[in-house]
């Protein structure tokens, strides 16, 4: 599509579905008329206004500050009333196909049951927790730095953007999600606050916590307003491990274990990393899978004996033992 | 064309559980006429784990591999997504942040080190199609692979998050990738479209979330079979590891039985320059590849 175009006329395709009527869902396509400085959420008032009275979603500010409006885009999650829609023709070729945030929590049409998101918000305390008297005599001030230890975490708006663009979300229910850790972040390390083992206890463990997060950057992409969750999540784990909250199983001895496979062969040693993550007692989940790794000459049998040398080791070994001893920073 | 030079970062799975990616990533250099330096003092990126424990470790251990590229003045390439992500995530905080760059440069110094920032990151699959050229490829194809129907499995490291990528790795829109169905067109293959192509595959959380990891697997999967994929191919070994070696779990968590060879970026690229069975070690796969 060339930039110079002002208008464009293009077939937008809409989820529909109305919970208390339709025993299925369906796509429906509205032709329109599209101009350069038209936003998605000018679209889908088009539908509405000249197409189907009936077509739901939320709307409200208009100013990307509600988090009202959110929805996805062939799959990339926008906030409607901050996306222009010819970018996003140009790229998808022209072909726009609307669907809700989470279609398995749809309502109607663009509109979804947020009750998971606000639950998971409202479990880790989404607040600063303290003791303070009722009339209190003083501010409670903090220094510019300890403001700035916040990072963006203060600007999220709720869309629901990112817990609803995390593919752990959709398959794990317990999994906070990226929202939620965010708002942890936030308040754990606010210094007025006093919940903060609290919540790093919650988010340590296994199912709901931050070490199901399977690290694929979604969260990162979806926020409208640039906020960076796995940034936060990262900051998270570290925190458990600094302030002692971190507890030996299979996902910190996971991380762990990487500072030990390193010191000794500076690669990582890919069978140890499982026994030592699992324990013994857990490899009998692997068998199956190393007898046909073995059978295809991926691992061996002797992989991790030391005597067979069947781990590669780096070159200058004795520079990153030096770099680890010296550089090392946190201990499980 | 002058020659182009690289140097290689193998990180941990092409030395170990997948010889095939070291093997074919060399043969594919080899037809293309680039020429390869394995940086052999390297040790592992911490595979998007070891900074959960230790980010400063983690950039100080990554900020060493890449001073040995800078040594040879040569740009990384990587041929796994997470290397990728993990490398260029320490020189971007490097190169932004003057302070964590001289207390990295602090602790490199003992060992006679020092971080510049002069070498640029590249996985091998954009320095293909951004420095060798697709129409250069093009010419190469001695077995066309045109009776496949391919699906690109992108694999989350290489255009998550944009902001990083978008600077000199693919610059891909996460959303809507390209890259690899062009190389797979340049080969003369099908690119299968299917909705997961730049989904997750679940490795990460392999060990302590397994059923969220299978799942995740399992959708990419079942959505490329469903699609007519004979094939999938990945410029990630460890996608390649969690969507190869575990199909039959995978099978069973979803319910249906999954066959689908999977099959590293470079080696697509080997069977299309006619390089030999050895080099493009498709004996290594656990689901096996007839082709």
């Amino acid at each position: 599509m060339s930039k110079k175009e002002s208008h464009k006329k293009v077939t937008i395709k809409a989820f529909r579905f109305n919970a208390e009527t339709d025993y299925l869902p369906y796509y429906k396509q509205y032709e329109m008329e599209v101009g350069q400085d038209e936003l998605i959420l000018d679209l889908l008032n088009k539908i509405k206004w000249e197409h189907d009275g009936s077509f739901s979603y939320r709307r409200s500010c208009r100013h990307g500050i509600c988090g009202a409006c959110g929805i996805k885009v062939n799959g990339k999650p926008v906030l409607a009333c901050k996306q222009n829609a010819m970018e996003l023709l140009e790229l998808f070729n022209d072909e726009l196909v609307f669907d809700p945030q989470s279609r398995k929590r749809v309502v109607k049409d663009m509109i979804i049951d947020k009750k998971d998101f606000w639950d998971k918000r409202e479990a880790i305390k989404p607040f600063v927790v303290a003791d303070i008297p009722t009339h209190p005599e003083q501010e409670s001030n903090i220094s510019q730095a300890e403001v700035e230890n916040f990072l963006d975490a203060d600007y999220c708006i709720e869309c629901g953007g990112c817990h609803y663009a995390c593919p752990v979300v959709e398959v794990n229910e317990e999994f906070f999600g990226p929202a939620a850790f965010v708002s942890a972040y936030r308040f754990s390390i606010d210094p007025r606050d006093e919940a903060g083992k609290e919540r790093l206890e919650l988010t340590a463990q296994s199912g709901q916590g931050v070490w199901d997060c399977v690290k694929c950057f979604e969260c990162a992409e979806a926020c409208p307003k640039d906020i960076n969750p796995i940034e936060k999540i990262t900051k998270l784990h570290n925190m458990q491990f600094e302030q002692k909250v971190a507890v030996s199983n299979i996902a910190t001895r996971h991380a762990e274990g990487f500072v030990r496979s390193i010191k000794k062969y500076g690669f990582l040693d890919e069978a140890n990393i499982v026994i030592y993550s699992e324990g013994y007692l857990g490899m009998y989940k692997h068998i199956g899978t190393a007898m046909k790794m073995m059978k295809a000459g991926k691992i061996h049998w002797y992989s991790s004996l030391p005597v067979f040398n069947g781990v590669p080791k780096s070159k200058n070994l004795s520079e990153i033992q030096k770099l680890i001893k010296i550089s090392q920073t946190n201990k499980l | 064309m002058s020659k182009l030079h690289y140097a290689l970062f193998t990180g941990c799975t092409a030395k170990q559980s997948t010889p095939e990616l070291l093997s074919s990533t060399l043969a594919v250099a080899e037809k293309l006429g680039i020429e390869i330096t394995i940086l052999e003092e390297a040790s592992c990126c911490g595979a998007s784990h070891l900074q959960d424990f230790d980010e400063f470790l983690a950039h100080v251990l990554n900020a060493r591999n890449i001073c040995y590229a800078e040594k040879l003045g040569l740009t990384m390439i990587t041929i796994c997504n997470t290397c990728q992500l993990n490398s260029a995530m320490t020189k971007h905080a490097l190169d932004t942040n003057p302070e964590l760059k001289s207390k990295v440069n602090e602790k490199l110094a003992e060992v006679g080190l020092e971080y510049k920032g002069t070498s640029e990151i590249k996985h091998f699959l954009y320095t293909l199609i951004d420095e060798y050229g697709l129409d250069n490829i093009k010419e190469k194809v001695e077995v066309p692979l045109s009776k496949f129907n391919i699906a690109p499995f992108y694999g989350c490291h290489n255009i998550r998050p944009s902001e990083l990528h978008g600077k000199n790795n693919g610059k891909e829109n996460s959303y809507n990738p390209t890259s690899l169905d062009e190389l797979i067109n340049a080969l003369e293959g099908n690119p299968v479209d299917y909705a997961s192509k730049n989904k997750c595959c679940g490795f990460h959380v392999e060990l302590q979330a397994n059923h969220t990891s299978e799942v995740l697997a399992g959708n990419a999967l079942l959505d490329a079979l469903d699609n007519n994929a004979d094939m999938v191919v990945t410029p990630c070994p460890l996608c390649h590891l969690k969507m190869d070696t575990y199909q039959d779990s995978i099978g069973n968590v979803m319910g249906r039985d999954i066959e689908l060879p999977v099959l590293h970026m470079p080696q697509m690229v080997a069977l299309a320059l006619g390089c030999t069975e050895q080099e493009i070690g498709l004996k290594y796969h656990v689901t096996k590849v007839n082709l």
